[in-house]
């Protein structure tokens, strides 16, 4: 597995290459949020609701205030015109609560912001924080989904009292009568549990106001530094070309950071307010109880089959705990489900309800896989529990079952069109990788000597690239802009914001092949909107799909002028670019790209109908999302003394397209199947019935560790995505896609003679034990 | 997180210590594995920490005759890597290695761990199945108690305001003694939501002596002597220490909490008390 | 009431009136004005504050800033020796051992730890000595081929 090292071949596109971004990060000289040092620059501490529903009888900050090196304490009356904060779905007849920077005169969840204290240094904040004083009057609260729809539930907001945000019907073909006819019907009630998405770096913001020519500068852990310049601009209500916002090395975001949070509004009112720069750091505490949480599923499902395992229809009635509030997606991230609910299956059938509840928890939204995975989760388990309805190798079922390669692009009963696939490659090739026969044959014998050995399989599908404008709020197109300096070296802009995902590298990969440079000559710039033209932002597994198509574009373009330059200088009009020069068809004289860029920017002369300089810009508006698809298998082991579950076996054969660095992409699906992992079998957002949040640190909350997760084997088919001229899918997001239903299925086939047929997330070893006890009884 | 402000003091005696201590609210400072975390979440607020890294007499691993005493200041590493530990005591070795991870074992102090006294703790196990006894220093002298006195309850100890815990004492594991101790770990944090110790010591091919501690079950570890007894006089087989660990829990009010139930913790603990006793077994010669 | 404290940091002295309770990692970060350790939770269980003091790992953020008064302090910053890359960080970096990079650098200097201990290390005990640092990208494979990589390396 060693990386190659870099030399000018022209083709580093599909290459194992070292990332560029890691010199810095390797020697701690990176730059995040909280390394960002300003004179001058005060410190904010946030007081938050200890209670998930209050009244708010009164705040006395005035000893706060009083305490040496405090500059400014402001509660909920002093920003009450700010904001709100933003949802940017929208859904008919959706109730949107308005969501103040801080709680007005009751609080809707735990850590609901009430009080910020500014003050010279953290420490100080913190114990002053301590002073503010709240007269507090606590309230029924809820913070079960299924609950807060009962009749009698208490109000989130009592505006609503039936708690019930939308109600989303989406339907396709005659279900009613396909499963009136249908000779097999299989039910099930599953949940996706709420996650907390816990990347390493928690969010913070530092904000800083120049009150001379009234530019604000906001410093934000952020996936979308755009969107966010325009949101928080009208929250504070300042022109958006009067706010920067940067987004520096950001530690990990996985969707909770694809957001606007009342803080990023509330350091640039307190910038604007004292004059001063603030910094604000999320504890890992307000990581937990603040930031936005993933999942929180109930779904009903129900599957219509033939007897030889035909799938027909399928049913879903999905309750989504919205928590208390819109954040930016929240309420769009079920429907993401329903698009998804097919999975790879050809069936046409289909009727999706969400409804969407209101409690007093922390609001969902996008994390890891957004929708997907709970779908994913929901469509692979159901076709596991028609299997052992029909008695029927799950292997088998699914080959039966998956859309035929003939058949794309593929419109799907959700009304999507799948772009290209060959759904039955990874699975054959993970099959054989597992020597399935033979899995089969060492479990029947486990079996026979009482071990509990599972074999479980997922097929997952996904939809990435998100996406096109009209089905993206915020707009689903991406940009580039590719600078080629004086000196020849290669200047990118770009609209993505990694977060880990390497895009430094995989784009000097392109840019270095299309170009004919080194990869040392490139530099990738993002995450500042007065550097980078406008752009959207990396989720959705959208960076390389469209941003790399928008490179690409760009630098088709770019390359074009180069050609005119160099064709001047060469005094030909037959010319080629190839390995980074010019050559003169009919001479074999050349002008490297140095010579050609100098020439462009010293502008002496200029090609006819040319400008000088060497920049070309590309805004790309994908024609439809990517799918990417994949087959994972995971062999388990359940300890019949503790219900512990041991992973023996996990293979992850993906299809993201074509792959521009296999060694990042290995990387993204090996973390992505630990966190789809972490929910299968460790992870659980848990609130009391007071709606306090039990797991509400490390100590409780069990991310994976390193002794917590197997070995995992990766492996790839390639099916190129015709929606793109790089071929690309997308593959941030897959791993985790592919995992949760997996390990369940390996766990559920496990206790099958048990009788077992579905097993909810987390798979906790007592949760397993408990079935062990039962059937033993 | 921020803890509050506090005076910091580094005594170089014991009886600096002790003066130092004798304000109520000044707090001992030994590893801080638990007390830092604690303070930071404004669970704990001391006026005034008292680091004993400084004051002699509280370090260091000896061996005197056949017991084997530990500086209070020892730290998990100390004990886990210690030559000594290892061949004399292995035990205690493999309980030390047991604790949080390396950077907590690295700071963490044997003295510190049994004075925070948490129930989930890993130490307890072993020390109860080691028969330990704990030496406590005050300005008026010195006393020692057993590890079963010394554990009061959750977070309680038999220490007395203006106490110190000096040294741990443990015998020199007899001759071919086998001993093992297993944990559930509560994925989390690392802490053990069941954790047993088992010392055996066979002949004849039978079980002469069975020492058993059992850590997590409840508010306060203990040893299982109804396990030890019924263990005693048989050939260690599957049947015979199924039968001995049945009752390991028997009138214990097991925790209940979100990691693991009553009903659960009691069969970990009796699955637990079964692989430390088989290990044990096994290695006993 | 402050205290002067004497570290050394990286190789070099550096002596500062410090408040009892400022925790180490805000010490090096705020102090001295370090960038490599970092904060990502205050429950001594993430790791990411991770540093060596006199040769031993430790979270940084559970350590006060008096405790190392008179101790020899390294981070990440001071594992590079002229300008050439400690073998643990250039391993991280061929074995692409990090993502985001916000765990790095206390998982390459519990890593470090792990290696003096232990040259040789299994790949199951290259996980239990990093169970100290949490990592949400990685899923720890590519972490665990970086350790043993560098211990081939070292051991070369």
């Amino acid at each position: 597995m060693a990386t190659t090292t870099i030399t000018k071949t022209g083709t580093l596109v599909g290459k194992r290459l070292k990332r560029k971004e890691d010199p810095r990060l390797i020697t701690g000289t990176a730059t995040y949020t909280d390394d960002i040092q300003l004179p001058g620059m005060n410190y904010a501490s946030i007081l938050r609701s200890p209670y998930a529903a209050a009244k708010i009888r009164g705040i006395d900050i005035s000893k706060a205030l009083e305490h040496p090196g405090v500059v400014a304490v402001y509660t909920g009356a002093d920003v009450k015109d700010v904001g709100p904060v933003p949802c940017g779905a929208s859904l008919p007849g959706l109730r949107v609560p308005h969501h103040h920077i801080l709680a007005q005169d009751r609080t809707y969840f735990v850590g609901h912001p009430v009080a910020v204290v500014v003050a010279a240094d953290r420490y100080i904040a913190r114990d002053a924080l301590d002073l503010v004083e709240v007269d507090w009057d606590p309230l029924p609260a809820v913070a079960d989904p299924e609950k807060a729809i009962e009749a009698g539930a208490p109000a989130v907001h009592p505006e609503w009292p039936d708690n019930i945000a939308f109600n989303f019907h989406q339907e396709n073909g005659e279900v009613d009568k396909v499963f009136a006819e249908a000779e097999v019907v299989v039910k099930q009630r599953i949940i996706s549990q709420r996650l907390i998405p816990c990347p390493m770096e928690t969010r913070g913001v530092v904000a800083d106001y120049r009150g001379g020519d009234k530019t604000l500068t906001i410093y934000s852990s952020s996936q979308i530094p755009h969107l966010m310049r325009n949101l928080v601009a009208q929250m504070l209500g300042i022109a958006d070309n009067h706010l920067r916002v940067v987004a520096p090395e950001v530690g990990g975001g996985f969707g909770s950071k694809l957001n606007v949070y009342a803080e990023e509004a509330l350091m640039g009112f307190i910038a604007m307010k004292t004059g001063k720069p603030v910094k604000w750091i999320e504890t890992r505490r307000e990581n937990f109880l603040t930031t936005i949480h993933g999942r929180g599923h109930v779904d009903y499902f129900e599957l219509a089959a033939k007897k030889d395992g035909t799938i027909l229809a399928m049913k879903l009635k999905l309750i989504q705990d919205l928590g208390s509030y819109h954040q930016l997606l929240t309420p769009a991230i079920p429907t993401l489900s329903v698009l998804m609910m097919p999975g790879i299956y050809n069936f046409k059938h289909i009727r999706a309800d969400i409804v969407g509840v209101f409690t007093n928890c922390v609001p969902t939204d996008a994390y890891r896989g957004a929708g997907r995975p709970e779908a994913t989760h929901g469509i692979e388990r159901m076709v596991d529990v028609l299997a052992a309805e029909l008695n029927m190798d799950p292997a088998e079922i699914r080959l039966k079952n998956f859309v035929p390669n003939d058949a794309f692009p593929y419109a799907t009963a959700t009304g999507l069109t799948y772009d290209s696939g060959n759904y039955a490659a990874p699975l054959h090739k993970a099959l054989e990788i597992v020597d399935y026969k033979s899995l089969r044959a060492e479990q029947k014998k486990a079996r026979a000597e009482g071990r509990l050995m599972g074999v479980g399989i997922s097929t997952y599908g996904e939809i990435c690239a998100m996406g096109p404008s009209p089905a993206t709020p915020a707009g689903g197109w991406e940009s580039a802009s590719v600078r080629i300096e004086p000196s020849g070296k290669v200047t990118v802009m770009t609209g993505i914001k990694p977060q880990g995902q390497g895009e430094e590298t995989t784009f000097s990969q392109i840019v270095a092949d299309e170009l004919g440079v080194e990869m040392d000559d490139v530099t990738v710039l993002h995450g500042d909107t007065m550097v980078v033209q406008y752009g959207i932002g990396t989720f959705g597994s959208r960076a390389t799909a469209i941003g790399g198509t928008a490179l690409y574009f760009a630098l088709q373009e770019l390359k074009k002028k180069v050609k005119k330059f160099g064709a001047m200088i060469l005094e030909s009009d037959d010319v080629s670019f190839s390995g980074g020069q010019c050559i003169c068809n009919r001479t074999g004289r050349t002008a490297d790209l140095s010579q050609i860029a100098g020439a462009s920017y010293r502008a002496m002369k200029l090609p006819p109908d040319t400008d000088p300089g060497l920049v070309a810009t590309n805004f790309w508006e994908p024609p439809n999302f990517t799918f990417p698809f994949g087959a994972h298998i995971c062999v388990t082991e359940v300890d019949r003394d503790t219900g512990a579950v041991e992973i023996k076996r996990y293979v992850a054969v993906d299809d993201c397209g074509r792959i521009i660095n296999p060694m990042i992409v290995e990387g993204q699906v090996q973390g992505g199947v630990v966190q789809g992992l972490g929910q299968a079998l460790y992870e659980h957002g848990i609130y009391d019935e007071s709606g306090q949040l039990v797991t509400g640190e490390f100590m409780d909350y069990a991310i994976p560790k390193a002794t917590m997760v197997p070995w995992i084997e990766t492996d790839h088919t390639v099916t190129p995505s015709p929606v793109n001229p790089l071929g690309v899918k997308g593959v941030g997001e897959a791993g985790t896609i592919g995992a949760s239903p997996s390990i369940v299925n390996s766990v559920v086939d496990a206790l099958s003679p048990l009788g077992v047929r579905h097993l909810d997330m987390p798979l906790t070893p007592e949760s397993l034990w408990k079935i062990l006890e039962g059937a033993r009884a | 997180m921020i803890p509050q402000n506090f005076d910091y003091a580094t005594p170089e005696s014991l009886e600096e210590a002790f003066r130092l201590l004798s304000d109520p609210n000044a707090k001992v400072l030994a590893g801080g594995q638990s007390l830092i975390p604690m303070m930071r979440l404004r669970l704990a607020a001391p006026e005034t920490l008292v680091d004993l890294r400084g004051v002699p007499g509280l370090g260091g691993i000896r061996l005197e005759g056949r017991t084997l005493r530990v500086g209070a200041m020892v730290t998990h590493y100390e004990l886990e890597s210690s030559p000594l530990v290892r061949k004399s005591c292995p035990l205690l070795a493999e309980a030390a290695a047991n604790i949080g991870d390396v950077q907590v074992r690295n700071c963490g102090t044997i003295g510190g761990s049994l004075a925070h006294a948490d129930p989930a703790a890993d130490y307890p196990a072993s020390l109860h199945a080691l028969e330990a006894s704990v030496r406590i220093a005050s300005p008026s002298g010195e006393r020692t108690v057993s590890i079963a006195d010394f554990l009061v309850d959750t977070f309680t100890t038999a220490l007395e305001p203006g106490e110190l815990v000096v040294e741990v004492s443990v015998p020199v594991e007899a001759e071919g003694a086998g001993v093992s101790y297993q944990k559930c770990v509560q994925p989390a944090s690392g802490f053990a939501i069941v954790g047993v110790a088992a010392r055996i010591v066979k002949k004849d091919g039978e079980i002469a002596f069975a020492r058993i501690g059992v850590t997590g079950l409840s508010g306060n570890a203990f040893r299982a002597t109804g396990v030890e007894k019924l263990l005693e006089g048989t050939r260690g087989d599957a049947s015979d220490i199924g039968r001995a660990v049945a009752g390991i829990g028997d009138g214990v009010d097991a925790n209940n909490d979100i990691h693991a139930s009553a009903a659960y913790r009691q069969h970990l603990a009796r699955v637990y008390a079964a692989r430390a006793i088989v290990a044990a077994v096994s290695r006993a010669k | 009431m402050k205290k002067s404290i004497t570290v050394t940091l990286n190789g070099r002295k550096t002596t500062h009136d410090v408040e009892p309770r400022l925790l180490l990692i805000h010490f090096l970060r705020e102090t001295a004005g370090l960038t490599g350790p970092h904060i990502g939770c205050e429950t001594s269980i993430c790791g990411a504050c991770t540093v060596s003091v006199d040769g031993k790992a430790v979270k940084s953020c559970t350590m006060f800033a008096v405790q190392a008064d008179g101790r020899e302090v390294v981070t990440i910053e001071g594992l590079a020796s002229n300008g050439k890359l400690h073998p643990v960080q250039e391993a991280f970096w061929e074995q692409h051992g990090l993502q985001c990079g916000y765990c790095t650098p206390g998982m390459i200097l519990a890593s470090k730890q792990l290696l003096e201990r232990n040259p040789h290390p299994t790949d199951a005990e290259i996980r239990h000595g990093l169970e100290g640092n949490l990592c949400r990208c990685t899923g720890y494979q590519n972490i665990v081929n970086a350790v043993r990589s560098a211990a081939g390396k070292m051991g070369a």
